[in-house]
């Protein structure tokens, strides 16, 4: 499926409509418009990939609080997606259910719309959600690597799948850490404990782990929250490269990063989108009020 | 009163005393607890430790560890006066001196056809039965307490290994499979309760479910399960407390590379939090090994003085030939499993309530008291040893 700007546009304007109908505790007054014309054209060319998510008007619960409010946008094939916004706008609950990490928080649920992954709704009862996770990877804020060693680390999901092929994890190991741009640092000691890595060094670990098992998109939620500036570079050039085979979804709060390394932004606020656009477009010239304000550092 | 030199002179005020007449109190209490440690623990070294270290050597018996009490059966102690001299001895020793069958009073019923005269009366020995003056006799006071340490740590290895599978599993699925809600808060508080149960209930509770309900006797089996029960609660809390210790994102860092939950678990949580596991746990055997109620009814004997592998499995049980071969194991297992046993509590118990307290039987009461003693303190030591050792390993 080809979405055009303007079909991107029309995807947008349902979640204003949607969002008038439902009454919420929200106090501050969320203005909607579509988004604003097109900009130069090898963004449009960018905003013509073709689309690997579709967010159709989510609304996500969390037990009786309402989380998402009719989310409804597409996530393009391999560009990097960033989600921005103040903490609690919904940005991290949207990631995780993307790959339905929710699934383990007690008494979530999708309260009406659908999200869909190459055309399949998620959320059907026919999906196997082991299958789901191996396709949609996920690296999290806190850098999470197993107290094993660093070969382990990046192996665990083969060996779960049953593979314990030498050769094959061998090279696994190398072609994974390489593509984490971690394989110079590390392969002298793949077999030492993995703990024993700097902090920048256990995320991309982290990262090359997700990678190993091969996804088609890698969620990574806020991945250089923990980081210092060093390492969050090395982490920034790493989504760089991984946009050439990968899609990413990057949920930060860091303004610079999402600008630095996304191709197309989406801006939450209050559990709704506010607006997504081309990076470039979202940070020099956003169409809302609300968008520029927390831009330019009003608020949030 | 001194005169006030600087602004922070000292002062002696009511505010002060009553600080140090605090402190000193504090103390007091503290020193008072400590003192009765010390005594009861300098008695039972003081008259145990004899026993132990001052017992024969017995030389040439497996397992080579020469001590008599340690290693042997117990014996019923003879006192008595020949010719104005007091002696101790053993059962054994005694008829031996005599020149006495054990069972004189109850002879072997002879083979008819090579039917002897009834033995004498009067020993080979020459020792004349008039010599024998003020004989008494102390059961159990003589001899070791092989028995009840073998029984023990039967009973621990086996209700241990029993509580540590539930107790683990039914934490596994408490905290990482269950859904919160009233049903498993109620389970929860439950298992909570269990554990103030006293445990002379957790012995009714074994007699009426293992020992008569499914007909299992006084044996080891019953005693594990009893044990086991009382237990569990312990190790599922333990277990519980150990699982949630384990960061979220090994979780879901597993979760998200496609692993099934159990395949997380297993791989990815339990690994991790079996150390805690085991070391609370060690906590767990200590109660095990010096409960005296929960086996009163299910396990113990006081009196069996057979070893729990001393079977005696007669042919007659068993198909003849090939058959045979393979069900002696089974048979042998099922003897053994359902065949009561001693252990030092209850043996401290008896020989400290069911007979006399004198300077004859101290050896076997304070003997007894300080075997346990070390069993419960190298069990602490181990905990020690193995909470130092997994802490130094695992951290994240």
């Amino acid at each position: 499926m080809v979405t055009t700007k303007a079909s991107l546009m029309s995807q947008t304007q349902p979640t204003t409509m949607m969002d008038e109908s439902i009454p919420t505790t929200q106090t501050t007054e969320v203005v909607h418009t579509p988004v604003a014309t097109p900009s130069a054209s090898d963004k449009a060319a960018r905003l013509n990939a073709p689309t690997i998510i579709d967010i159709n008007n989510v609304d996500f619960y969390y037990g009786q609080s309402k989380a998402l409010h009719g989310i409804n946008f597409p996530i393009k094939e391999k560009l990097v997606t960033a989600f921005i916004g103040p903490s609690g706008c919904g940005k991290s609950t949207l990631l995780r259910c993307l790959n339905r990490m929710n699934d383990l928080v007690d008494g979530t649920r999708i309260g009406a719309g659908s999200i869909k992954i190459s055309g399949v709704d998620i959320y059907d009862p026919s999906v196997d959600v082991i299958e789901l996770r191996k396709r949609v990877g996920m690296v999290f804020q806190k850098s999470n690597p197993f107290p094993k060693s660093i070969y382990e680390n990046i192996v665990y999901g083969l060996r779960l799948q049953g593979i314990n092929n030498k050769g094959r994890l061998d090279e696994t190991v190398e072609r994974s850490l390489r593509g984490a741009a971690l394989w110079e640092e590390v392969r002298d000691r793949l077999h030492t404990s993995a703990l024993g890595l700097s902090g920048g060094q256990q995320q991309r670990l982290c990262i090359a782990r997700a990678i190993a098992v091969e996804p088609e998109i890698i969620l990574m939620d806020e991945p250089c929250s923990a980081l210092d500036p060093i390492a969050t570079v090395k982490v920034e050039e790493l989504i760089h490269q991984l946009k050439q085979d990968y899609t990413i979804v990057i949920v930060t709060h860091n303004m610079q990063q999402a600008g630095r390394c996304s191709d197309i932004t989406a801006f939450f606020y209050m559990g709704r989108l506010i607006e997504i656009d081309a990076t470039e477009k979202i940070f020099t010239n956003p169409t809302q009020k609300q968008t520029e304000d927390y831009i330019s550092g009003r608020f949030g | 009163m001194t005169a006030r030199t600087h602004p922070f002179q000292r002062k002696t005020t009511v505010a002060s005393y009553r600080e140090a007449g605090v402190f000193w109190a504090l103390r007091a209490f503290t020193y008072i607890i400590l003192g009765f440690g010390v005594i009861i623990f300098s008695t039972i070294i003081y008259k145990g430790s004899p026993a132990v270290f001052g017992s024969e050597r017995i030389d040439g018996t497996f397992p080579f560890l020469h001590n008599d009490f340690l290693f042997t059966k117990p014996q019923t102690l003879h006192v008595f006066k020949y010719k104005g001299e007091i002696k101790q001895m053993s059962a054994a020793d005694y008829y031996t001196f005599v020149g006495q069958s054990p069972d004189a009073s109850t002879p072997p019923p002879a083979n008819p056809l090579t039917a002897s005269p009834p033995s004498p009366v009067l020993s080979t020995t020459g020792i004349n039965s008039s010599d024998i003056t003020d004989h008494e006799t102390y059961s159990y006071a003589a001899g070791g307490i092989w028995p009840q340490i073998v029984g023990t740590i039967l009973l621990v290895i086996g209700s241990m290994a029993i509580a540590l599978v539930l107790g683990i599993f039914s934490a596994i699925y408490l905290s990482e499979y269950s859904k919160q809600g009233p049903l498993i808060s109620a389970i929860r508080l439950a298992i909570i309760n269990l554990a103030g149960v006293p445990s002379i209930v957790f012995g009714l509770f074994g007699v009426g479910l293992f020992v008569l309900a499914f007909g299992w006797n006084i044996s080891l089996m019953a005693g594990w399960f009893t044990l086991a029960f009382m237990v569990l609660p312990v190790i599922i809390t333990a277990s519980e407390e150990s699982l949630r210790a384990v960061p979220k994102g090994f979780r879901e860092g597993s979760l998200a590379l496609g692993a099934t939950k159990w395949q997380t678990v297993y791989l990815n949580v339990l690994p991790y939090a079996l150390p805690g596991i085991l070391t609370s746990s060690v906590l767990g055997i200590a109660r095990v090994a010096g409960e005296t109620a929960p086996i009163l009814f299910t396990a113990a004997y006081a009196t069996s003085d057979k070893l729990p592998w001393d079977l005696n499995i007669s042919p007659d049980r068993l198909h003849s030939g090939f058959l045979g071969y393979l069900e002696y194991p089974f048979a042998w297992l099922h003897d053994f499993a359902f065949h009561g046993v001693n252990a030092l509590p209850y043996h401290i118990y008896v020989v400290s309530s069911k007979i006399p307290q004198n300077e004859y039987t101290e050896r076997v009461q304070y003997g007894t008291a300080f075997v346990f003693l070390l069993v419960v303190m190298m069990i602490a030591l181990a905990s020690v040893l193995l909470r130092i050792r997994l802490r130094s390993r695992l951290k994240w």
